[in-house]
């Protein structure tokens, strides 16, 4: 315990209401209140409906929402695979290889997502690969900016496993594909499930490189967000986003279960 | 940390009968490891370095013909692009620090000042995280848009707008390293200071402080790269008064369709992001992290 008086304790805690709740809590309660709402024009909102769920949840909506669900799971996978190989191949390399695998690996977090955007643009609508049009043009675009976190996050775990125990493996003569499979990979499962959650949950939120390429029949939900608020629909809008989090927290939710499921073993 | 552990690794390895594997065991003359990098480096350099080295092509050679400066001399000529260079430039530092200032006062409070509840604070955190950064300027739509709580005042149209939701929306990200941290520190020195006689503040600066660091550093540098960046908060204000760089990429490239000139602020937005990323990288393992 840092402070003893507590007078100053109670303070502190006022500080920290006084700073978090409207900061972090409040935009959150706007959002979920605006949802079930028709005006807002007081301080809380009014007109209770729940007609903007209805129209967040059918037609439009619920083909971005899939848009959404089958872009994040596909580029979370690739992103995991590429990712993991990645950073596996690099721990065997040396030191000079292993900096220069890294920093060309972390690269895509420090390029701006827009730029991503433009460039996957530039590059996919001329001859040798022409993605341009097709869906598929949007998940290479989110692949390549969540590979980035997926790499880091699973680096960071290899770098902090125990090599006693691939060592015993392979003392006993194991080759190294059965390590890999049977040692490593399984040591690894609960940071590749925390990665994959993490890939899902910035590839469900992408907006920026999205809005660059997106073709009119892959429109995922940021998207289909940004069009309701352009528009002033920010009623529709708020309940769109927040079935977007919901959508998020449920696989997350489900992604965690089989990361405690793992610790367990 | 990992140099240490690699050494005796590497001693060891000679020693071990089938010492192949693709462990540091055997890196030191193995080409086998380069190999197995390379098929990830190729898609990555399939999927991301062509394509960029794509769009600096485009800025100086573009398709219409022709080689030259001359996107680059209209760009710097211009007023816009000097507007948003400077934007962009003074924002992401100014909230960079409000995040780095502001997480660290939540976090200590958290971490050293528990309250019931402060737990599910720390998960909040998490879950705060996975949200994108467009709902807190919907939010702030609500809060101080036109018909909002606030009334209608034109704070959002404002840089000052975009300030308040890139701290808000970038804080987490430096508490939740910071809160790692501070986990793991020994709350045995905590009271030793304390038990010598020094104050709260005086411990936080000399006891805490120096612990938080790397954690500050890491946090810091990743927000500072996320706030260059950062193009859905400011697309989602919906202001004209506004521009950051990767606004202007966006509206030269899809609103005008000015393919060489997008592609030349997205050169320069590339280099300052890169070149601010990896000088603070520099800047904080020098200061000890």
């Amino acid at each position: 315990m840092l402070v003893h008086s507590r007078k100053a304790r109670w303070a502190l805690w006022a500080v920290f209401l006084v700073l978090f709740l409207p900061l972090f809590a409040l935009p959150l309660l706007v959002v979920l209140g605006a949802s079930f709402a028709t005006h807002w024009s007081g301080v809380l909102p009014s007109g209770p409906t729940t007609a903007n769920y209805h129209a967040a949840t059918r037609g439009e909506a619920l083909q971005a929402l899939t848009t959404s669900l089958v872009t994040a799971v596909t580029a979370s996978l690739l992103a995991l695979t590429v990712g993991t190989w990645a950073a596996l191949a690099g721990a065997a390399l040396k030191k000079r290889y292993r900096r220069l695998l890294d920093a060309v690996f972390v690269l895509p977090v420090a390029v701006p997502s827009v730029v991503v955007g433009l460039s996957v643009l530039v590059a996919f609508s001329q001859p040798p690969l022409l993605l341009n049009g097709t869906r598929w043009i949007v998940i290479s675009a989110h692949t390549v900016l969540v590979t980035a976190f997926a790499h880091q996050s699973v680096s960071a775990a290899l770098a902090r496993l125990d090599p006693a125990y691939e060592q015993a493996a392979a003392s006993l003569g194991a080759r190294p594909a059965y390590v890999l499979l049977r040692v490593r990979l399984p040591l690894l499962l609960p940071s590749l499930t925390a990665a994959a959650g993490l890939c899902f949950a910035l590839s469900m939120g992408e907006l920026s490189a999205t809005m660059m390429l997106y073709p009119p029949d892959w429109t995922p939900l940021p998207v289909l967000i940004y069009a309701a608020t352009d528009r002033g629909a920010l009623f529709t809008g708020s309940a769109v986003a927040v079935v977007l989090m919901a959508a998020t927290l449920l696989v997350l939710f489900a992604v965690s279960r089989i990361r405690t499921r793992a610790s367990y073993r | 940390m990992a140099e240490a552990l690699a050494e005796p690794r590497t001693a060891r390895g000679g020693a071990r009968p089938r010492g192949g594997g693709r462990k540091p065991a055997a890196a030191p003359r193995s080409p086998g490891a380069l190999l197995w990098a390379l098929p990830p480096v190729a898609l990555l350099a399939l999927f991301f370095l062509y394509p960029l080295a794509l769009v600096v092509r485009q800025s100086l050679h573009p398709d219409t013909g022709g080689t030259s400066l001359q996107p680059y001399s209209d760009l710097f000529a211009s007023e816009a692009f000097r507007h948003a260079l400077w934007t962009t430039v003074w924002l992401a530092p100014a909230a960079t620090a409000g995040c780095l200032v502001l997480g660290f006062l939540l976090s200590l409070i958290i971490a050293f000042v528990p309250f019931p509840g402060a737990k599910a604070v720390a998960r909040f955190i998490d879950v705060y995280l996975s949200f994108p950064s467009f709902l807190i300027t919907l939010a702030l739509l609500f809060i101080y848009g036109t018909t909002g709580i606030v009334g209608s005042f034109q704070f959002l149209t404002t840089p000052w707008g975009v300030l308040l939701a890139e701290v808000t929306y970038f804080t987490p990200f430096v508490m939740r390293p910071l809160l790692a941290a501070f986990a793991q520190l020994d709350t045995a020195q905590l009271e030793a200071a304390s038990s010598l006689g020094a104050r709260a503040p005086r411990i936080v600066r000399q006891v805490i402080l120096p612990e938080a660091l790397p954690a500050l550093a890491a946090g810091g540098s990743l927000v500072l790269v996320l706030c260059l960046n950062e193009f859905g908060i400011v697309l989602f204000t919906g202001a004209k008064g506004v521009t950051t760089l990767p606004m202007l990429v966006y509206g030269k490239a899809i609103l005008e369709s000015d393919y060489p000139g997008a592609c030349a602020v997205a050169v320069v937005n590339v280099l300052i992001s890169t070149g601010l990323y990896g000088l603070y990288r520099v800047v904080s393992r020098r200061a000890g992290a």
